[in-house]
């Protein structure tokens, strides 16, 4: 059964600027001893901060919250991309992460060659693909253009593929990013069936998104991050009627150093 | 700018991070990596077909890049030290084609996690498929070359016995070490961005300090005195050892027990190294990258 378990995990970037990341520095640091406070200092970005999540077999979960608020971050360490530098995550399930849909294609090779390589990559075996790439091939509707390489297709044409392609497998854990919804319209209606078939096979969806219509289609539960926190977790319709009437201005902070707008 | 709350932290280290450091964590790794096979397996081919895509001989210009090479220094080097060219040019055949698995599996070590910075961020893979990918890469790229060592073989016949079958036990060596060396260096140079150029820097030096153009035998039976004493300090250099336990078999040389030992203690310690390593620093590969 597919589950996830987080508690009060945190996630912690250092920024190594040109300085610190350098070995000579390390060394220097070392051997010559202090050379002042700052120097041992790594600036570090708190992307997410005592996050606690407890997510069943059968959970639709959406992510809802400004840009830069963590959504992407949370989901890469519920897919164990980022392993928590406090608290813990145990995520239970085979997981398959769609978050960028241009990764792992190689401009290069055929439509087809990349819907394997595609497929190796969200953790399915050849056979299994092999298996699909008919039914791939009818959905994308991209016909012979799959024999020719993938640097000839239109952006909207590799978003066809990489749906296509994503849409077919049998994950136990779905996790989406926003950004798949930029295909036309008609497209777009055609996949919203796929994906949901999808999400219905999938034993757990977390779906970070701004489009609350594609929320609502997907999801049952939401999750509204700021800041890398936890603002407010429940009932989709609730988390999204209260993140909209938000208000503007005091809850987002201006950039550090940045003058007045 | 994310509106993540930015704070100057001095080094701390929470409670999870001691979880990740775990050796359970680290040998999971290797062997999740591993069982992907068809995973790097495929990215590996893939590698070599794009390399040489849309050329008409493709990957097989791997094997003339290398026979051109091993041909003009054969000639060159047999003329500028006067050996014979049927000793010369098998010499500096296999020695070459032995170098390009040793020093493109370092120098490309230290870009391996550097290099796939999206695949990391995006997909969650061990960190290992990325080292097994390279180093099925380099070996595919060694059994093109050895087509060049096969028509060696008719034009230059070599004393070949049994006893030559060791070289396939010695490449499975050059394999495993290759894979700690890539893994040690990938991981420092993720976090280190210095170390990629030096890496490169070292591993040309090296390649001029160990016998690979140069007959490391002729110099130690010189009657010069001195020649012959300092090329016994070639013997410190470990990749003479490397080089030694698979060339001296595939040239149907005798079988010199010191080469396998050095390499077998210099495998387990920088196996030991290594794994010390990607213990503590497996789950920062994806915060560094």
């Amino acid at each position: 059964m597919a589950s996830i378990e987080v508690r009060d995990a945190s996630v912690d970037f250092p920024i190594f600027d040109a300085k610190t990341r350098s070995l000579k520095k390390a060394v220097l640091g070392v051997v010559g001893g202090r050379i002042g406070p700052n120097a041992s200092k790594v600036v570090v970005v708190e992307a997410l901060r005592g996050i606690t999540l407890d997510l069943q077999h059968g959970a639709r979960v959406g992510l809802i919250g400004h840009n830069g608020a963590g959504k992407s971050t949370l989901l890469r360490l519920l897919s164990g991309i980022y392993e928590p530098t406090g608290g813990t995550a145990s995520v239970q399930g085979r997981v398959a992460p769609v978050f960028d849909l241009g990764v792992g294609m190689d401009p290069e090779i055929s439509g087809y060659e990349n819907i394997i390589i595609r497929g190796l990559f969200l953790g399915m075996t050849r056979k299994q693909m092999d298996e699909r790439v008919g039914d791939i091939a009818t959905f994308t509707e991209l016909g012979d253009y799959l024999r020719l390489p993938l640097r000839t297709y239109s952006t909207g044409m590799r978003v066809r593929l990489a749906l296509g392609v994503v849409t077919s497998i049998d994950p136990e854990i779905l996790l989406l990013d926003e950004g798949i919804g930029a295909v036309d319209a008609d497209f777009l209606r055609k996949a919203r069936g796929r994906l949901t078939d999808l999400v219905d096979r999938a034993g757990l969806l977390v779906f970070a998104s701004h489009s609350d219509d594609l929320l609502r289609d997907l999801c049952d539960t939401g999750i509204w991050l700021e800041h890398g926190q936890i603002r407010m977790q429940g009932p989709l319709d609730e988390v999204l009627v209260a993140y909209n009437n938000r208000g503007p201005g005091p809850k987002r902070r201006p950039p550090a150093g940045g003058g007045r707008r | 700018m994310p509106a993540q709350v930015l704070s100057t932290a001095v080094a701390r280290t929470p409670a999870t991070l001691h979880r990740s450091r775990s050796w359970g964590l680290a040998f999971d790794d290797l062997a999740r990596g591993w069982r992907q096979q068809e995973l790097w397996g495929h990215l590996g081919w893939q590698d070599i077909k794009q390399r040489y895509r849309r050329s008409v001989l493709g990957p097989l210009w791997i094997t003339i890049s290398m026979a051109v090479t091993a041909i003009a220094l054969g000639v060159l080097y047999a003329g500028l030290f006067g050996n014979r060219l049927e000793e010369q040019l098998p010499y500096i055949l296999i020695g070459f084609i032995v170098w390009a698995f040793i020093g493109s599996s370092i120098t490309e070590g230290a870009m391996v996690f550097i290099a796939n910075e999206r695949l990391i961020k995006h997909l969650p893979a061990p960190i290992s498929v990325h080292v097994f990918r390279l180093i099925w890469r380099q070996t595919l790229f060694f059994g093109h070359n050895l087509l060049v060592y096969a028509v060696m073989l008719v034009v230059f016949p070599q004393p070949l016995s049994l006893a030559s079958l060791a070289a396939v036990p010695a490449f499975a060596l050059l394999m495993v070490n290759g894979f700690w060396a890539a893994l040690l260096v990938g991981i420092v140079s993720t976090r280190f961005r210095d170390l990629p150029p030096v890496t490169v820097s070292v591993v040309q030096l090296m390649f001029f300090m160990t016998p690979i153009v140069w007959i490391y035998e002729d110099l130690l039976n010189s009657t010069n005195e001195t020649i012959a004493s300092r090329a016994r300090l070639a013997e410190l250099n470990p990749f003479l050892h490397y080089l030694e336990i698979i060339r001296r078999p595939m040239l149907g040389e005798s079988f010199e027990l010191r080469h396998w030992v050095v390499v077998l203690v210099i495998t387990v310690l920088g196996w030991a190294l290594t794994l010390v390593v990607l213990r503590n620093y497996r789950a920062r590969v994806s915060y560094w990258v």
